[in-house]
């Protein structure tokens, strides 16, 4: 089982972008679950996701406490919340980052996912898209495959422009 | 009136940017005093308080069930009155615990005249579980169980209030503190069932920049589809920046185009708010004259 | 069709396909979102049915009761503050005798308010005479709530069915579903005692004590009628749509010398637990409750059992420990745990086992 937690802030889209995670691994023919955890903020408070990808039905339903991979889609909330909790020692990390951030002791993928969505002036009511960009990313990782990254874009997303992040936030990411 | 410095809704609540019902509560607090406690049934504000153990009033609150706010405060105000003691007891609930599940409660509570304020933050919709539609939603206006827009119009809840004839009734409106600091506190200083219905513009809700919810609320007065008065021994009076507007008012389409809600407002529907504006203020203008 | 979705919009999307005529909805987190998404298939048109956004869950309630008495489908979802709030019409629907299937997000009640999954909710409504199930996937909760009005709906039954699944661990997961196409595995409604102009009567009037009785025993052969009627509509399911289901579920039970009872999202999760444990070479096995109303008793003879329970009767104890004590005569060890939506792992599950002292109660995270 593949195991993924990914740290957002509350209207970032980071609970939609769990779900179309899992949903790239399913076209994939895995089995794949996703999971917002919310705080009691309104707004904007971090907000932490679960996706798990296996190859058999996963019946588990408790929280992830030792992810394979760690999304940061926000920097600054690793100033209030310890991201590399119980994170397997080969465990790897993608930052949502502009400076090129990593972490000590893990493989860590820093992409400029806000930059890229920005630059195709991608935002959704007041927020840049990051969905788009990161599924882009992680199908770099081999998490997802390429196909099903693209598939789960052109259902979910009218617009070309996302299909344009997702490409180039593959490309930018270096591995 | 000069609004006191001292807070009781401190900086550490957990509302959204921009959130009118934590600047209501703000000002409403405010004028009430220490010697208050707040009764609060399911709504935003339950939210906005913070989590356990900590909080972000210092003053009691009391949370309680979604329908039965009116009728707890009932029951808390006749214990300090048997006790000899002046605690303010201050309903604070939203639209949907007012105007829907909690209309019962407030009937019976403004008809056998409980010591208490009243008071109904509107925000026309159930925000708290996501901005579903209210009785209080308004015609035309989106909300998730209305995708296509709501086809029913506002519910007159001061109409249903004015008909128990409380001693004191008022309308205020977040972008006014003034105003509403003022209502809150002569409320206060009159014994018996007072009620107050302030609108509350919530940028999530409404669809709005977050920045804007005072802005929002001053389109809503210059429109003329929210009218600040009070009404008190029977006498109505016309209130701060709705004076004017009863003179003269901007068109509303001015305040349904800058809220995301009204996307799919029809013209029809726009021309029915109109109406609806204008026949409300010359009732009111009758009444504010006397010509009943 | 294989789709990918919540529990809610499972729920939702099967409510849909079982084309109800009268849907009464209101809102309470963790269920909103079913009636949200029954909202935009009324109005996009996929379902041809009238939507009442009522003002209260009491009206809820009472708007399906008034629309199952002339005899047409209807359905309706809640949770928590909202089911206990419904209590009256919860009564009022079973033994008004009306087949009205209501989806309840189990949660927590307050005071302190609490939106995490809970059994409190429902397992306090279990003497209402409604049928209780309790699902443990997004696909049950699609399939469960399809076989709910073909149940209810039977004439041997004629009680309301209220499908519950774990508020946020259920209702907000995303998993893989697939959805059918019913036809006619529901028939269309025939209740004998809808309103009929022709045939004027009194309903609910005023009934001395030497009759109440029967109605009320009438109540209980309908729950006993529903047991068989339970049985051939999973058997017909399987068949059509090739997904089985039991009253309960067992796992690696055979040969097991302890096993561990539980519903819901638990009632999965501990078969994880069950392969921890016969890893480090303990004989365990695990029976899922699905069924709560009517009350079925799964064969414990010989094992030791330890029962979860993610609600409490005050002054008494874990209510499925209880029940499962008072009906079997196992001597179980009570394990009090994920109440408020509390954390329980796996591992917490395999631990509730290796400490068992049968005939005792535990509360996981309690120190004293
Ligand atoms: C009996 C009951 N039904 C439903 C709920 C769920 N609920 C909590 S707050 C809320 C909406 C409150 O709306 P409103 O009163 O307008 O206050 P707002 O959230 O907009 O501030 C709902 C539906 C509940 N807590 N109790
Ligand atoms: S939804 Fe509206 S009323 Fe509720 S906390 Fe946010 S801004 Fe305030
Ligand atoms: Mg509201």
């Amino acid at each position: 089982m593949f195991e993924i937690r990914l740290h957002s802030r509350g209207g970032q889209g980071g609970v939609t972008a769990a779900k179309l995670i899992a949903y790239a691994a399913f076209l994939d023919g895995k089995y794949a679950t996703a999971t917002p955890l919310y705080g009691a903020e309104r707004r904007g408070a971090p907000v932490v996701s679960f996706i798990r990808i296996d190859d058999e039905p996963i019946r588990i339903y408790s929280q992830i406490r030792n992810p394979d991979l760690v999304i940061v889609l926000d920097e600054s909330i690793m100033q209030l919340v310890d991201v590399l909790h119980g994170i397997k020692p080969d465990g790897e990390v993608l930052i949502n980052s502009q400076k090129g951030t990593e972490v000590e002791g893990h493989r860590t993928y820093p992409v400029d996912l806000t930059g890229i969505s920005l630059a195709l002036d991608l935002v959704l009511a007041g927020n840049p898209i990051l969905n788009t960009p990161l599924i882009g990313a992680i199908s770099k990782l081999g998490v997802i495959s390429q196909a099903s990254a693209k598939q789960v874009i052109a259902e979910t997303f009218r617009d070309e422009r996302n299909v344009e992040a997702a490409l180039r936030a593959y490309e930018e990411l270096k591995i | 009136m000069a609004i006191p410095d001292e807070e009781f809704l401190l900086k550490t609540t957990s509302a959204c940017a921009g959130c009118p019902s934590s600047l209501i509560l703000r000002y409403v607090t405010k004028a009430a005093g220490a010697d208050t406690v707040l009764v609060i049934p399911a709504c935003c504000t339950s939210v906005i308080q913070g989590v356990y153990p900590t909080t972000a009033m210092n003053i009691p609150v009391y949370n309680v069930a979604f329908a039965s706010a009116a009728a707890v405060a009932s029951g808390m105000s006749e214990a300090f009155r048997a006790e000899g003691r002046k605690t303010n007891v201050i309903c604070y609930a939203g639209d949907g615990g007012t105007i829907d599940i909690g209309i019962q409660a407030l009937s019976g509570a403004l008809e056998r005249g409980t010591d208490f304020l009243y008071i109904c933050y509107d925000n026309e919709a159930y925000s708290n579980t996501g901005m579903q539609r209210s009785g209080a939603t308004p015609l035309g206006a989106m909300t998730t169980t209305t995708p296509g827009g709501k086809k029913d119009h506002k519910k007159d809840l001061d109409a249903i209030v004015a008909a128990h004839n409380p001693v004191y009734q008022a309308t205020a409106c977040a972008a006014y503190p003034q105003d509403l600091y003022n209502k809150v506190e002569k409320a206060l200083s009159i014994p018996g069932p007072k009620f107050m219905h302030i609108l509350a513009p919530c940028p999530p809700g409404w669809r709005f920049p977050s920045e804007k919810t005072i802005e929002m609320g001053k389109l809503a007065v210059k429109t003329g589809l929210w009218v600040l008065y009070e009404r008190e021994g029977g006498k109505l009076t016309i209130t701060g920046a709705s004076k004017a507007a009863m003179k003269k008012r901007i068109p509303v389409e001015d305040y349904l185009s800058v809220q995301g809600r009204f996307r799919k407002i029809t013209a029809e529907e726009t021309a029915e708010v109109q109406k609806t504006v204008e026949d409300m203020i010359a009732r009111l203008q009758r009444e504010a004259d006397g010509i009943c | 069709m294989l789709t990918f979705g919540t529990g809610n919009k499972a729920v939702a999307m099967a409510a849909r396909d079982a084309k109800p005529v009268v849907v009464a909805a209101y809102p309470i987190t963790p269920q909103t979102e079913i009636v949200e998404e029954i909202a935009n298939f009324v109005t996009d048109g996929t379902l041809a049915a009238r939507y009442i956004p009522v003002e209260s869950e009491h009206s809820s309630m009472a708007a399906c009761i008034g629309a199952a008495a002339t005899g047409v489908r209807t359905f309706t979802a809640t949770s928590s503050h909202g089911l206990v709030y419904m209590c009256e019409m919860l009564h009022m629907s079973a033994g008004a005798r009306l087949p009205i299937v209501m989806a309840n997000a189990n949660r927590a009640l307050g005071p302190g308010w609490n939106i995490g999954a809970e059994h409190s909710d429902s397992m306090s409504m279990r003497d209402t005479g409604w049928l209780q199930v309790y699902v443990s996937t997004v696909q049950e909760a699609y399939d469960a709530t399809m076989m709910a009005f073909r149940i209810a709906e039977h004439t041997d039954v004629l009680l309301p069915v209220m499908i519950n699944l774990d508020g946020f661990l259920l209702t907000h997961i995303t998993q893989t579903f697939e959805t059918v196409e019913p036809d006619d595995f529901i028939p269309p409604t025939a209740t004998p005692h809808a309103i009929d102009i022709k045939n004027p009567g009194g309903y609910g009037t005023l009934t001395p004590g030497n009759v109440h009785f029967k109605f009320r025993y009438d109540i209980e052969r309908g729950m006993r009628a529903s047991i068989p009627v339970i049985e051939e509509t999973e058997a017909e399911f399987a068949r059509r749509f090739g997904r089985e289901y039991h009253l309960y579920e067992e796992y690696r039970c055979e040969d097991a010398e302890v096993v561990i009872i539980a519903m819901g999202t638990l009632g999965k999760e501990m078969e994880v637990a069950v392969d921890i444990l016969r890893d480090e070479g303990v004989a365990a096995g695990a029976v899922r409750m699905r069924w709560f109303r009517p009350f079925i008793v799964p064969d414990l003879d010989g094992k030791d059992v330890v029962v979860i329970d993610r609600e409490y009767s005050f002054g008494y104890g874990g209510i499925l420990a209880g029940e499962l004590q008072a009906k079997s005569g196992c001597r179980p060890f009570s394990v009090i745990a994920g109440l408020g939506g509390q954390e329980v792992t796996y591992d917490d599950i395999a631990e509730f086992v290796r400490i068992r002292r049968p005939g005792t109660e535990h509360w996981f995270g309690v120190d004293d």
